[in-house]
């Protein structure tokens, strides 16, 4: 049990990290998502250092890198030259002191020469904050729906479920693929995030659905329900004061399974053209921009980055969620 | 049991024709169309006119959904406009390369998640299953699309398989059967292995619950060797509630098999469906869907059939909660 802790610690720890990265993104990167460094083109990432060639110890310093064969694009450290790290200058956290030559690239440069490091902490914004809108917009769709059903039962409860289960026996990413397609395939940054979180919310709502109706129908046979509509509380106030709030902690587990899920479904969508435009950094559009050549990523694996990082925000997102397994009533002989 | 079955068969024919029905009119009201997305606007009014006359986009949509419905009963599925072939001689082969990406992964998940969950399931602590739960935790954080990026990565670092197609261009020594064998390790293995894990959890989580009855306990107490209780009686019951997870890995393994058909280029139903959306090929795209459609119908109808056979709790109370397991 003692174990679980630790892990849930982990997952939390690394979730937190990536929201507040998301929230500081303007601070703690040291370019603009569009900024481009024409000469270093798939640039390998600047270790930041503080011991240099000699041995001796200084304040955290990097190297420029230097191009040694255009067409393979390799790069090389100057070793010669220490170019210091500057601290709280012009609003960002650190930059290089010397941002033309020697720009600080924490995780390298993409196939137009643009900051990874700073493409991935605007671009969580945008990835992580569709998937937590689409899995809020799909838990109040669900709650209602599960609600109206589960509270007034009959026929509407009977057509509602029926419709939920149809989604649900579909593969969710095809339905998707196929309602973010059948929209205009070319739209601005603003328009793509409103529609994708509609369709994930859609797409999402019906296991919330199904969840939240068996609470509510469970929920409204016991006596504290009875006692409330004997005091004259409206369906209405039943359902949203006392009914609803009994499924609180199925919609926070459900939430929890929901955002990995949009955070991948972005990735894909992004990945094969029908997300964000490529000019937005989100962590689907990073990894659709080496997708032409998927070799790219074998020759430069900062360009996994993103898919690094989603990896970890799920893998957080799951630590978190990880029910006592061990501790319950089940034993071994 | 005939009756559920006939009951799972009239669903299935419903989904089949609800989801293409859906796609041919949802493709059909998308803004443009297979004429103006393959100009790209080029072409003078004219032709755009001809062109449309002779696919059957001038016709009202309620007309084309009839001629096309009419047309499918005599399983006529339409021309694919980008091809210029009948639909019904694209799928079959993009189907058949899709079933055999997504049964060998199915089969991996099988060979590798079952077996992992009896051991780490059946064990209270100790290093092996505090590792194979590692793994299964770290596994599930990576949906296919992750791993096949991650394994698309080693494969391509290590020049160890082929990282893109099916086939090689030319047929190498080991013949035909091989070289798709080795094409097939990164895809099949991108979406087995998140599924391993899933199946994983489930079997060790069933197999301690089993472990937990009293019968287990009886059987020890007898002096049955524990190896023998373990994965003979205990795994009986243990294995119910992991078969009937398998109807619900259906829509998994399609919505899996979609990232990695693109990201390693399988010449698949993902790819081609992908393609069809792209052009509005309004034809293909219904046609890709009932595909799809008619796989999902066919492996839960199989799955649920099977679990009814094992089970016979189930086919009364199957029709009811099946998909909101």
């Amino acid at each position: 049990m003692r174990n679980n802790l630790v892990t849930r610690r982990v997952g939390l720890v690394l979730v937190t990290i990536a929201v507040a990265a998301a929230g500081t993104a303007p601070f703690i990167a040291p370019h603009a998502v569009d900024e481009h460094f024409g000469g270093l083109l798939n640039a390998p990432p600047t270790i930041p250092r503080l011991i240099d060639a000699d041995g001796s110890w200084h304040l955290p310093f990097i190297h420029r890198s230097n191009r040694v064969s255009q067409l393979e694009q390799r790069y090389e450290e100057d070793r010669s030259v220490r170019v210091p790290l500057v601290w709280l200058s012009r609003g960002r956290l650190v930059r290089s002191a010397n941002e033309v030559d020697a720009p600080l690239l924490l995780l390298g440069a993409d196939s137009y020469g643009r900051d990874v490091f700073a493409r991935l902490v605007f671009g969580a914004r945008i990835s992580l904050g569709l998937a937590a809108t689409a899995a809020l917009g799909g838990m109040l769709i669900g709650a209602s729906i599960g609600g109206l059903a589960g509270y007034y039962g009959g026929p509407m409860d009977e057509v509602l479920m029926r419709a939920a289960d149809f989604v649900m026996v579909l593969p969710a990413m095809y339905v998707s693929l196929a309602l973010r397609s059948v929209l205009p395939l070319v739209l601005g940054a603003r328009d793509v995030f409103v529609l994708l979180a509609a369709i994930f919310a859609i797409v999402g709502a019906p296991s919330i659905a199904r969840g939240v109706r068996a609470i509510v129908r469970s929920e409204r046979r016991l006596e504290y329900a009875a006692a409330a509509q004997a005091l004259g509380a409206s369906d209405m106030r039943l359902l949203a004061r006392h009914l609803l709030p009994a499924a609180r902690g199925f919609l926070a587990v459900q939430i929890t399974v929901l955002i990995p899920a949009f955070i991948v479904a972005e990735a894909t969508l992004s990945y094969v053209g029908l997300g964000f435009p490529d000019e937005v950094a989100s962590w689907g559009t990073m990894l659709h921009d080496a997708s032409t050549n998927i070799r790219v990523f074998a020759d430069f694996p900062w360009l996994l980055s993103p898919a690094a990082a989603m990896f970890l925000v799920v893998l957080g997102l799951n630590l978190v969620l990880q029910e006592d397994r061990r501790g319950d009533k089940t034993q071994t002989p | 049991m005939t009756r559920y079955i006939a009951r799972r068969l009239a669903f299935s024919a419903l989904l089949v024709v609800a989801v293409s029905s859906a796609s041919l009119v949802l493709t059909r009201i998308a803004p443009g169309d297979y004429v103006i997305e393959s100009t790209a606007g080029q072409a003078s009014r004219l032709r755009i006119e001809k062109e449309r006359a002779r696919y059957g986009l001038d016709k009202s949509i309620g007309a084309q959904y009839r001629d096309w419905l009419a047309a499918a009963v005599r399983l006529d599925f339409g021309r694919s406009m980008q091809y210029d072939r009948p639909v019904r001689d694209l799928i079959p082969e993009r189907a058949a390369n899709t079933a055999i990406l997504a049964l060998t992964a199915l089969l991996i998940a099988t060979g590798v998640g079952l077996p992992l969950g009896i051991v780490a399931g059946s064990r209270r602590g100790g290093l092996v299953p505090g590792a194979i739960r590692s793994a299964s935790v770290v596994l599930l954080s990576m949906p296919p699309l992750l791993t096949s990026l991650f394994l698309v990565f080693v494969a391509a670092r290590t020049g160890w398989f082929p990282i893109a197609g099916m086939r090689s261009a030319t047929i190498p020594a080991g013949g035909e059967v091989l070289d798709l064998l080795h094409h097939l390790v990164v895809p099949a293995a991108a979406i087995g292995l998140p599924l391993a894990a899933m199946l994983e959890r489930l079997q060790a989580q069933a197999m301690s619950q089993a472990i937990g009855e009293p019968f287990v306990l009886a059987t020890l107490a007898r002096g049955v060797p524990r190896s023998r209780v373990v994965w003979r009686d205990a795994l009986k019951a243990a294995l119910r509630p992991v078969a009937a997870i398998y109807g619900l890995i259906v829509g998994a393994l399609l919505s899996g098999s979609f990232a990695v058909e693109v990201i390693s280029a399988w010449p698949g139903l993902g790819t081609l469906m992908l393609g069809a959306l792209r052009t509005r090929d309004v034809y293909l795209v219904a046609g890709c869907a009932g595909a799809g459609a008619l796989f999902l119908a066919f492996g839960t109808l199989v799955s649920d059939v099977a679990l009814a056979l094992v089970d016979p709790r189930v086919s009364e109370t199957a029709a009811e909660g099946r998909a909101g397991a």
